[in-house]
């Protein structure tokens, strides 16, 4: 294991650990109250999808133009990420929606962009389960077409409504919030970073054994 | 032997071949004609069609209709694994790219001409009352989710799992264009027809459209090589 | 774009776990067939498809003269005839249709007399404006055959070319190669049946297990040499 593993997740398990601490002392939001919160968690993870689709898009052209299948190891990673962190930014999100705003989904920008977003990369996930031998091209111009997708989902969604509170909502909190907030975005960034380290590796590892068994007819 | 030479050859020949047998043509149409009853059934209520859905339908059996046509015309050609004899000719491959959309894009517009009306008889939608605006954003709708819809169907044709993996891989790229498409359509079906706003989806669509067809045509031969 | 040998330095072509092809070395020249023989699932179709440049080599090179595929590139493709075991058929188009797209599509000049000596020589000529859904097998392999060899390529690869036909069609099958062979050609083909690979070819080399063997055809029956090299 490369010797950042260690103190990395050290310092990403005591930034969590240390995380509620912060989110419990810092100050609570005027309208929404305790739900608001939950916050701290669920933008961080939006964070954490957006940079995972990017990192596949841009693995997938270094894959397509190089044939590199190092870029594939880091395509299938940034796939992988995007989903599970969408997931948890799509629990999350109706979790403090029902509470702050009294309804489980609205079809606003964000929401519905981040979920399009994510099914593309269900779909990227689906393509190299299922697709066969020699799905990892197939799968990289997915991830190619979904990334390039994203500002036009995004203009077209807000063209057609929009509730979601603003971006602008970042630079309003209040100081203690916002020291909270990054902290948060830098735990899970931190989180992002292991993982993907983890992952890659894992996928170079599982080469190893394929190039191991073909040698074995030799 | 020039791109749009290919083009031409290819696209001619797989007219030629869908012509002899109109086995896609017909089974598409009234795959479309299904789809559009079946929503009437859903959505009229003692006889009058619930808002406006007419835009809504359409659309929605256009991008149902073009998923059936992209799958049965890449399923033939696999059957011939006449793709491996296209690839293997001494032409661009991105030609043939080209020649699959337009050939794709001829079937759907035969298809549009039969629903339009459909719709606009079933769900009283006065759409020929903007005509030229309605067809060009049927015509960039359909661009957009045919451009992204061959260059998956071409990538599928050698997966495992082809048939249900096209819709799954294909709807969330196309949103935009089923958005704007409906959108746009619904301004003009509204009781204050709004010209302007078709105008602004309408551009949307051909960004989109822009957009992937330049992604598609520098991703096709990578992606369709071993 | 030109070139008057095939080589295969190594080639080694890997599906996820399995092993197809293990640094396999192999020179065809101009003027020779060569028969590429083997049980099956030993990798003579990954081969010949690495040959036409539809697979890549998982490592090794493969060179045509002296380029490779990646500069070769579109002109290289229109030097090489390739025939798969799955013949590549539109039911819907007739013979003279399918060839004359090819033909066009190849961007060959004298498009008509060239299909009809194609025709004639198949032995369609009569049947040239059937579709071809109706032709038996053996006729579409004539067919398949034709469209292979139409742009007279310098590389000609064939996979099972004689599964399905009869003897008058092996005969004149196998004159067609050799005189494609004599005007310099290089023919490198696969096949099961070894008598007619002993008719038909100058040199015979096997595949097994991934592995190549060559055969001396000289020395006994190629039966008999066949058999010693390919069971494990």
């Amino acid at each position: 294991m490369p010797r950042i593993f260690l103190p990395l997740t050290l310092l990403v398990a005591a930034m969590f650990a240390y995380a509620p601490i912060m989110i419990a002392g810092a100050p609570i939001e005027s309208t929404m109250f305790l739900v608001q919160k939950i916050f701290y968690f669920h933008v961080p993870s939006w964070f954490v999808m957006f940079s995972g689709a990017f990192l596949c898009a841009g693995a997938s052209v270094r894959y397509l133009a190089k044939g590199s299948r190092e870029a594939d190891h880091y395509a299938v990673t940034g796939a992988e990420l995007a989903v599970v962190f969408g997931l948890i930014g799509l629990i999350t999100g109706p979790l403090w929606a029902r509470k702050a705003w009294g309804v489980w989904w609205e079809w606003d920008v964000k929401l519905t962009l981040a979920l399009v977003v994510w099914l593309t990369f269900v779909a990227y996930m689906l393509l190299r389960r299922y697709g066969g031998p020699g799905s990892e091209k197939l799968a990289a111009g997915v991830g190619i077409f979904g990334a390039a997708n994203i500002p036009f989902v995004y203009y077209s969604v807000n063209w057609w409504r929009t509730i979601h509170p603003k971006t602008t909502v970042v630079p309003t909190l209040g100081p203690g919030m916002r020291g909270t907030f990054w902290f948060c975005v830098l735990a899970f960034m931190l989180l992002m970073v292991l993982i993907v380290a983890a992952r890659v590796r894992l996928e170079r590892q599982r080469a190893l054994v394929d190039e191991l068994y073909l040698n074995l007819e030799d | 032997m020039t791109f749009l030479r290919v083009v031409w050859l290819v696209m001619r020949k797989d007219l030629l071949v869908e012509l002899r047998s109109r086995e896609i043509l017909y089974t598409t149409v009234f795959f479309a004609v299904s789809c559009v009853l079946v929503f009437a059934f859903g959505f009229v209520r003692e006889g009058q069609p619930m808002g406006d859905v007419g835009a809504g339908i359409l659309w929605i059996a256009v991008a149902f209709s073009g998923t059936l046509a992209l799958g049965r015309a890449f399923e033939r050609e696999r059957q011939s694994e006449t793709l491996r004899a296209l690839l293997l000719a001494p032409v661009d491959r991105p030609a043939l790219y080209v020649a699959k959309l337009l050939g794709v894009m001829t079937l759907m517009a035969a298809v549009q001409v039969v629903i339009v009306p459909l719709v606009a008889l079933f769900f009283q939608a006065p759409l020929f009352e903007h005509f030229l605006m309605l067809a060009a954003l049927l015509f960039a709708g359909t661009v957009g989710f045919t451009a992204v819809g061959t260059m998956f169907a071409a990538m599928l044709s050698r997966a495992r799992s082809r048939d249900v993996l096209l819709p799954v891989l294909l709807y969330p790229i196309t949103v935009p264009v089923i958005i704007a498409g409906v959108r746009g359509t619904a301004a003009l079906l509204q009781a204050e027809p709004d010209p302007a706003a078709a105008r602004a989806w309408l551009s949307l669509l051909v960004s989109f459209d822009v957009v992937f067809i330049t992604l598609a045509l520098w991703t096709f031969e990578p992606v369709m090589t071993d | 774009m030109d070139f008057d040998s095939l080589t295969f330095h190594s080639v080694t072509r890997n599906f996820g776990r399995r092993r197809a092809l293990n640094r396999v070395s192999l020179t065809c020249r101009a003027g020779e067939i060569v028969a590429l023989l083997g049980p099956n699932g030993a990798g003579k179709s990954t081969l010949l498809s690495i040959a036409a440049t539809l697979l890549s080599p998982s490592a090794g090179t493969v060179r045509y003269g002296t380029h490779t595929a990646g500069d070769g590139g579109a002109s290289l493709r229109g030097r090489i005839g390739f025939l798969a075991p799955d013949l590549f058929v539109y039911p819907e188009l007739s013979a003279a249709e399918k060839l004359t797209f090819f033909a066009r599509l190849h961007g060959l000049r004298d498009v008509g007399p060239l299909v009809e000596a194609a025709l004639r020589g198949a032995g369609l000529y009569d049947r040239r404006d059937d579709p071809a859904g109706n032709f038996s097998r053996g006729m579409r392999q004539r067919l398949a055959i034709e469209r292979a060899l139409l742009h007279a390529p310098r590389l000609v690869l064939l996979d099972e070319p004689f599964t399905g036909l009869d003897d008058a069609a092996v005969e004149a099958i196998g004159t067609r190669l050799s005189a494609l062979r004599d005007a310099g050609a290089i023919v490198l083909l696969t096949t099961h049946d070894l008598e007619v690979a002993e008719r038909v070819a100058n040199r015979a080399v096997v595949l097994s297990g991934g592995r190549l063997e060559a055969i001396d055809m000289s020395r006994g029956g190629l039966r008999e040499s066949y058999r010693r090299v390919a069971t494990p």
